[in-house]
């Protein structure tokens, strides 16, 4: 007969994933460059926020995006135009950008530009509020991105997303006088999942409230150079 | 269909697993802890598991899963609480936010039984 034998192990079921996300980070960490994985629904402005934020923090930072895209590089040439390096990741059917596809990615950036040479790397995840909650890949910051037009009750229908984000901007507040939505509403809803993220308020076309978003970007971009700087050199391997 | 990714790593887990022992196992049952509070769909997990692993060494391993309740802790009395997601995520008792979870993001897996 048969033994019935029971393997006890506690073994996180995505730690094939979590182990990549963390090879990732140490590659940032030994450039010091500051990640940033920016995740929305489709159509929320990230590519938006994103072209602003770049134009306003370029002559400060030198940065680069990898960009999260199903199956077009639009938002890639989108960004291409700033003149700042975009390395494209087609992910196929996949609907979220996972730790090996971000690993291939840092790769061909550093075909592009010597990575030593980057203050901060954007990552443009697929656009989708549910499955890239589940799925580091070595960002030191998420940010979750949330329009007002698709209603205030968003945080409630994809808590995880708003849980597990770092910081949230509400995008496309100039259209707030044209919708039945209020900013304090979903300010409200956020904060009951998640009461430590910082939270903005930004019209990304015509810069309104951008002041707050890029100064907490440059906050955590000093944050990470002051702790790298009180450690020993790591050998750059990107 | 992150469920997909999911199983990929859950595969690969079960791999390592598998070399560690002195012989290949046929795996009965995989016990896994799902929290109520991620984005995982079980059945979707249980479908994908069962295509992924058709004429492979874990062929006929069946996924047992067991859901894990979102629970939070109120920091203002201290009381643990069971969010209703229809009336949000704020502590019933004081309207404190949910700042710390106690279970519900878990995603392990627990047992292997062969």
């Amino acid at each position: 007969m048969h033994m019935l034998n029971n393997h006890s192990i506690e073994h996180h079921l995505m730690a094939a994933n979590h182990q990549q996300a963390a090879r990732n980070r140490e590659r940032l960490n030994a450039c010091q460059v500051l990640c940033i994985n920016v995740m929305s629904s489709p159509g929320a402005g990230k590519t938006a926020l994103l072209q602003r934020t770049l134009q306003s923090l370029q002559p400060r930072y030198r940065m680069a995006v990898l960009e999260g895209d199903m199956t077009t590089q639009l938002d890639a040439d989108r960004l291409a135009t700033l003149n700042i390096p975009v390395v494209p990741i087609t992910t196929g059917r996949c609907c979220h950008l996972d730790s090996r596809m971000v690993a291939s990615g840092l790769t061909l950036l550093a075909e592009q530009v010597e990575p030593r040479d980057l203050d901060l790397l954007w990552i443009e995840n697929v656009g989708n509020l549910v499955c890239p909650a589940e799925f580091e890949v070595g960002e030191h910051l998420k940010l979750a991105v949330l329009s007002v037009t698709e209603g205030d009750d968003k945080p409630l229908k994809y808590p995880v997303m708003f849980r597990e984000a770092d910081a949230v901007v509400i995008s496309k507040i100039d259209l707030l006088p044209y919708l039945p939505v209020r900013l304090e509403v979903i300010r409200r809803h956020v904060r009951q999942i998640n009461p430590h993220c910082a939270v903005f308020a930004v019209a990304a076309l015509s810069g309104d409230g951008m002041d707050g978003w890029l100064a907490w970007v440059a906050a955590q971009q000093l944050a990470l150079t002051a702790q790298r700087r009180s450690q020993p050199t790591l050998l750059a391997t990107i | 269909m992150h469920e997909v990714d999911m199983t990929r790593c859950l595969i690969h887990a079960l791999e390592e697993w598998r070399v560690a022992q002195p012989a290949t196992p046929r795996i009965r049952t995989i016990h896994l802890l799902v929290g109520d509070f991620t984005c995982v769909e079980p059945s979707q997990l249980v479908f994908t598991f069962a295509a992924a692993t058709q004429g492979t060494w874990l062929a006929g391993a069946s996924l047992a899963i067991e859901p894990v309740p979102l629970r939070g802790r109120c920091l203002a009395c201290g009381e643990v609480y069971q969010p209703d997601p229809a009336r949000g995520y704020a502590s019933p008792c004081c309207a404190h936010p949910m700042d710390e979870i106690v279970s519900g993001r878990e995603l392990k897996i627990k047992r292997i039984d062969d």
